[in-house]
Parts: C-alpha cells; sequence; structure tokens
C-alpha cells in the first residue's frame, strides 16, 4: 500500500463576485482539478506549480485541514478528515507561513508542550530533539522567546516542532520561503540527511526550485488544479527538451556572432567577448573546434540545464502539455 | 506493509489516551498562563478593568429602581437574582468559551489550520490557547452578585431550591458558551458577521438581565422563547423565588434551564462540526 493515495481528488471554492451595485453572482473556482497520485515509503517528492495552482490546498486535504469536493485521499491509510487527530500522531506539518509554536514563550517550551500534545513518550522527545539541536544547530536560541527568533531560526523551531513525534510523512509547504542563503543551506541539509535515512515520506511545496534539485527525485508539477509532469527532473528536461549550454569566453569580440551547425547562440554577453550556445545536436568537443577556428578561447564552461527556465516554459504553456502521458 | 511498519509507532504511546489528552490540554492551558504572565502589568490593568462592564449592568439596575419600585411586576430584590444569574452564567461564559468570537482572526493568521494538525479537537486547543484569563475578575464579580441577590431576596429554601440554585447558573453558563460558540460558527460561512453575532450575544445578555415582563411583543416571542433566553435567569428565578408567571408558563418552567442549556449546546456542537467541514483556510 502507497503512503499517500490520491483519486481523482477535487477542491472547488464557491466565490461571491460583485456584479452590479448589489446582485453578487456565484462563480467557481476549481483549484485541484483530479489529481492522481501514489507516492510510496520513504519518498521525496517535490510538488510544484504556479501561484494558485492549487498545491497548498492538495496539501490541506492530505492534512485534513480542508475537506475534498469530491475523489479520494489516504494517508497512511487513513481518511484525513474523518480520521484527522488519528491521522495528525503520525504525520509532521510545515506550513512556511504558519507557525506551531507559541509566540511569547522560550522555543523549548513550545517543544515541551507538542510532547504533551502527541503524547510522545519523554526518552524519545529526548532523543528526537537532540538530534535536531544537533543537526539544526539550535543550541543558540532554544530560551529565546520565539516572537524574538528570526526567520531562519524559526523555521528550523519550526521543522524541529513537525518531527519530534516522529511522523511518518512530512508535509512541508515552502520550507525554505524568505530565508537567507544560510538557512536554506541548513534546512536543505537537514531535509536531505532526513531522506538519507530512509523511512520518513517528505513532499514539499516550493518556489525555490534549488530545494527539488537537491532533494527530490520525483517532480510533480501540477497547473489549474491537474498534474501536467509526474517523473524525474532528468525526465523534464528530455520531455521539454531543454538543453545544455556551453559558456565561452574570448580574448576579444567577433565582428559578428559565429555560426556553428547544431549549436545556435542563445546570448551575447560582456561586449560580444561572452558567447552562450545551446547544444542542439553538436556535441561540447564540435563547439569548441568551431570556435578555435575563428577566435582565441580563454574559457569553456557547460552549464546544465536550469530546471526554472524548464518550468517557466510549462507553465506558459499548460494547454501543450496537458494532452502529453 | 506500511499498516505494519506503523503499528508499533502508534502503541508506544500512551495506553490512555483519555487522560494523554487532559494532560495535553492542560499543558495548553499552563502554556496560555505563562504567556500572559509575559506582560504581566498589563495583565493586572486587565484584570481591574475588566469588572467594569458588569459592575456598569448592576448600577443600571441600581439607577432604573432609583426612579420606580417595580419594574416589569419585580422588586429591586427579585430582580436582582435576575441579574445575578445573567450576570454569572454570561462572565463566565465569556471567560471560558467568549474569545471564540475571533475565530475570523484565528483564520486569518494561520492558527486554526495549526489547531487543525495537531492530534486534539480543534475548538479545546483554541479555546485553552486564548483563554483570556483577566475576564476571571469578571466572573468573580457575576458570582458575588448572584450570591448576594440569593442570600437577600428572602427565598423560602427547600431542597429543590437549593439544588435550582446550584444547577441554574451553570445551565445559564452552558446556554452562553453555546451561543458564543453558535454565533462564531456562521463567521466560517459568512465572515463580516460579526456586527450580527455581536447583537445575539450581547442583547442576549442585556435581555437576561432584566424580567422578561418588561419587553413586549415580537421582540419578547423571539428573544424569551425562539432563542431560549428566558430560560436563563428569568424562569428560575421565578422558580427559586417562588413566584407564579405572570406571563402564564407553569411552575416547572425554571426547571427546564439544564433541558434548554443541553439543547443549545448540542446545536452548537453540530453547528460547529459542520462548520470545520465547511472550512476554506486561507490562500497559501
Amino acid at each position: 500500500m502507497s503512503v499517500i493515495e490520491m483519486d481523482g481528488l477535487r477542491k472547488e471554492f464557491t466565490v461571491r463576485v460583485r456584479a452590479g451595485r448589489l446582485r453578487r453572482e456565484k462563480r467557481t473556482v476549481t483549484a485541484v482539478d483530479g489529481v492522481d497520485l501514489r507516492v510510496e515509503r520513504g519518498e521525496m517528492l517535490g510538488y510544484i506549480g504556479p501561484n494558485g495552482a492549487g498545491k497548498s490546498t492538495t496539501l490541506k486535504m492530505l492534512t485534513g485541514v480542508l475537506t475534498p469536493s469530491s475523489g479520494r485521499a489516504r494517508v497512511c491509510g487513513l481518511r484525513p478528515v474523518a480520521d484527522r487527530t488519528r491521522l495528525a500522531l503520525r504525520i509532521g506539518v510545515v506550513f512556511g507561513q504558519r507557525s506551531q509554536l507559541w509566540w511569547d514563550l522560550p522555543l523549548r517550551d513550545s517543544f515541551d508542550l507538542l510532547r504533551h500534545v502527541y503524547r510522545v513518550p519523554a526518552g524519545e522527545h529526548a532523543a528526537r530533539l537532540a538530534r535536531c539541536r544537533d543537526l539544526l544547530d539550535l543550541d543558540g536560541f532554544l530560551d529565546t522567546p520565539v516572537r524574538q527568533l528570526s526567520l531562519g531560526q524559526r523555521m528550523r523551531g519550526e521543522l524541529t516542532a513537525a518531527l519530534l513525534h516522529g511522523p511518518e510523512v512530512l508535509f512541508l509547504d515552502e520550507p525554505t520561503i524568505g530565508l537567507d542563503v544560510v538557512s536554506k543551506q541548513a534546512v536543505r541539509g537537514f531535509l536531505a540527511e532526513l531522506g538519507r535515512a530512509g523511512d520518513t515520506t517528505l513532499v514539499l511545496t516550493t518556489h525555490d526550485l534549488a530545494d527539488i534539485e537537491r532533494l527530490c527525485r520525483r517532480l510533480v508539477v501540477i497547473d489549474h488544479g491537474r498534474v501536467v509532469h509526474d517523473g524525474s527532473i532528468a525526465e523534464l528536461h528530455r520531455r521539454y527538451g531543454s538543453r545544455r549550454m556551453v559558456v565561452a569566453e574570448l580574448d576579444a569580440a567577433l565582428p559578428e556572432p559565429p555560426v556553428l551547425p547544431g549549436a545556435p547562440v542563445q546570448r551575447v554577453e560582456a561586449d560580444g567577448r561572452r558567447l552562450v550556445f545551446a547544444l542542439e545536436r553538436a556535441s561540447v568537443a564540435e563547439v569548441v573546434a568551431g570556435l578555435a577556428g575563428l577566435a582565441t578561447l580563454r574559457d569553456i564552461s557547460i552549464v546544465e540545464p536550469d530546471i526554472e527556465e524548464v518550468v517557466a516554459r510549462l507553465y506558459r504553456a499548460p494547454a501543450a502539455v496537458t494532452g502529453a502521458p | 506493509m506500511a499498516e505494519r511498519d506503523s503499528a508499533p509507532r502508534v502503541a508506544e504511546r500512551d495506553s490512555a489516551p483519555g487522560a494523554a489528552e487532559l494532560r495535553a490540554y492542560r499543558a495548553l492551558l499552563g502554556a496560555q498562563a505563562r504567556s500572559q504572565a509575559a506582560y504581566r502589568t498589563s495583565f493586572v490593568v486587565d484584570l481591574v478593568g475588566n469588572v467594569g462592564a458588569t459592575v456598569f449592568d448592576v448600577v443600571t439596575v441600581l439607577v432604573i429602581f432609583g426612579v420606580t419600585r417595580e419594574l416589569g411586576g419585580f422588586t429591586l430584590r427579585e430582580t436582582l437574582v435576575v441579574v445575578g444569574l445573567s450576570a454569572c452564567g454570561f462572565a463566565t461564559a465569556d471567560l471560558l468559551v467568549g474569545n471564540i468570537e475571533r475565530l475570523p482572526r484565528y483564520v486569518r493568521t494561520g492558527l486554526f489550520d495549526a489547531v487543525l494538525v495537531r492530534p486534539l479537537g480543534a475548538l479545546p486547543q483554541l479555546l485553552l490557547m486564548d483563554l483570556p484569563l483577566r475576564k476571571l475578575s469578571r466572573a468573580v464579580f457575576g458570582l458575588a452578585v448572584l450570591l448576594f441577590a440569593l442570600v437577600s431576596a428572602g427565598i423560602d429554601w427547600t431542597p429543590g431550591r437549593v439544588a435550582l440554585a446550584v444547577v441554574a447558573p451553570l445551565a445559564a453558563v452552558v446556554f452562553f458558551a453555546s451561543v458564543f460558540v453558535l454565533t462564531a460558527t456562521v463567521s466560517f460561512y459568512w465572515v463580516d458577521s460579526g456586527e450580527l453575532a455581536n447583537s445575539v450575544t450581547y442583547g442576549g445578555r442585556d435581555f437576561t438581565s432584566y424580567p422578561v415582563t418588561v419587553y413586549g411583543g415580537w421582540f419578547r416571542a423571539l428573544f424569551a422563547y425562539g432563542m431560549g433566553f428566558a430560560f436563563v435567569s428569568y424562569h428560575p428565578a421565578l422558580a427559586l423565588l417562588g413566584r407564579a408567571d405572570p406571563l402564564g408558563l407553569p411552575p416547572w418552567a425554571g426547571w427546564a434551564a439544564p433541558g434548554v442549556a443541553v439543547v443549545a449546546a448540542a446545536l452548537a456542537a453540530l453547528a460547529w462540526r459542520v462548520g470545520v467541514r465547511h472550512y476554506r483556510s486561507t490562500g497559501s
């Protein structure tokens, strides 16, 4: 049995829109439009999509916060809404914009309270907390009231709070939003470590694709409430024709951009002294050989396809990809 | 496979879930007390300031009796029993459940989402996490007014009336608590429902501060019997004082208070459940 099952999961909202001075019109907005997914134990799933695509709504249906309009959802074999409190003991949730911590109390107190809320035996609690303190470097601010923590410190606290009861599934909604580079790295490193252990299933929504590249082998892209891609990042590149780039630094600019077969020039930078070629059919060696005859090369670098670009292209043309297998 | 793996994880937890849940709720209450202690000075000011509103209610009644000897056929001492039941019931319900009227704020700040992903009831969590301890002074004052009224009203105490004197204030607390929850639940569907909710809650409190005989027509019919506010203070007071109802209801009407309160509580619980199922959360 899969840890997470979704079959035709749908969520509609009725919105009242002002139509005229007094009249209001009802309009139905479909936030999640028939999502079918299976997530296996220990998987790390990146769940991405543009704003309003239905990412958070899906997560809220899986955690028992929202009742689906139709379709079926199971997490750990439980019905999220009907078995909400039983499910809560087995999942951890981090909503980037919501807090599980007590604002006016020291961070340490929140952890202690959650031990009571989740009925965790003291020994287990202490062991997990010790591990988080170590990996997330919490010791410097355990006695600081949560309202005085920086966003990065608070997020490290939230992660700890979500894990102290040893959840089987961890849902993360935008866990790195608004964090500085150092905190982002700390959070990613921690999640990667958690993934390596292998017994926690992780579902992550994010705007920052570096999170996904670092953590998730499987990527699900949704747009307008529908799944438009489900597979590895490499598959995404293959399907949507993202290409590797060759960046050539020249000693002096060429009078006009060179034409190399199978490798069109993508960009000309630094007054013509830096050329970026897209590898369509040509190999790196062919580009280098072709260029060497025309100019003096100072440096060559290869840039792997940028997932951000692929996804941006995907969002722009939803109709073109919905039909794809 | 997943089931088998996860079974031991669940079994490790406390064996008696009821007791463990109570401990969890107690921990939440303790946290709320500690949070408020972080602002000690303002807490003391609030504690004193909060008596004000209830004192004002009582003073209003005294002022009215300064110009008249009877109000709707009731003397000052008799009316004070009505006032005491109402003040004690409302202030205690306001202390325990009143902050649920901040539900729209809980939704906006995400607190409601946060409590829904925890293994406890959403309503008790919200109430305990935001229990307004400063309202304690008002509840104590309400109780004092009731005790004074019961002692000075010249009640002919029988075992039945002693029991009613204990049960009626409790029923009033349950009834007002149900009104708080019911009106707050409306905001699940209709975000701007605050004013209407207030007119029922606080209108109901004012209504129960006087014998219902002072009101007339459809207004009395609606509040007193349509919504049941007559059973909070008026009918129990009649039964305690041993007076017949000028409006003709039988003497046992005063004993209907607990029943009416239980019905109200059941309605509130049902509305809350349905409301949570209709909860829409906020963006992101």
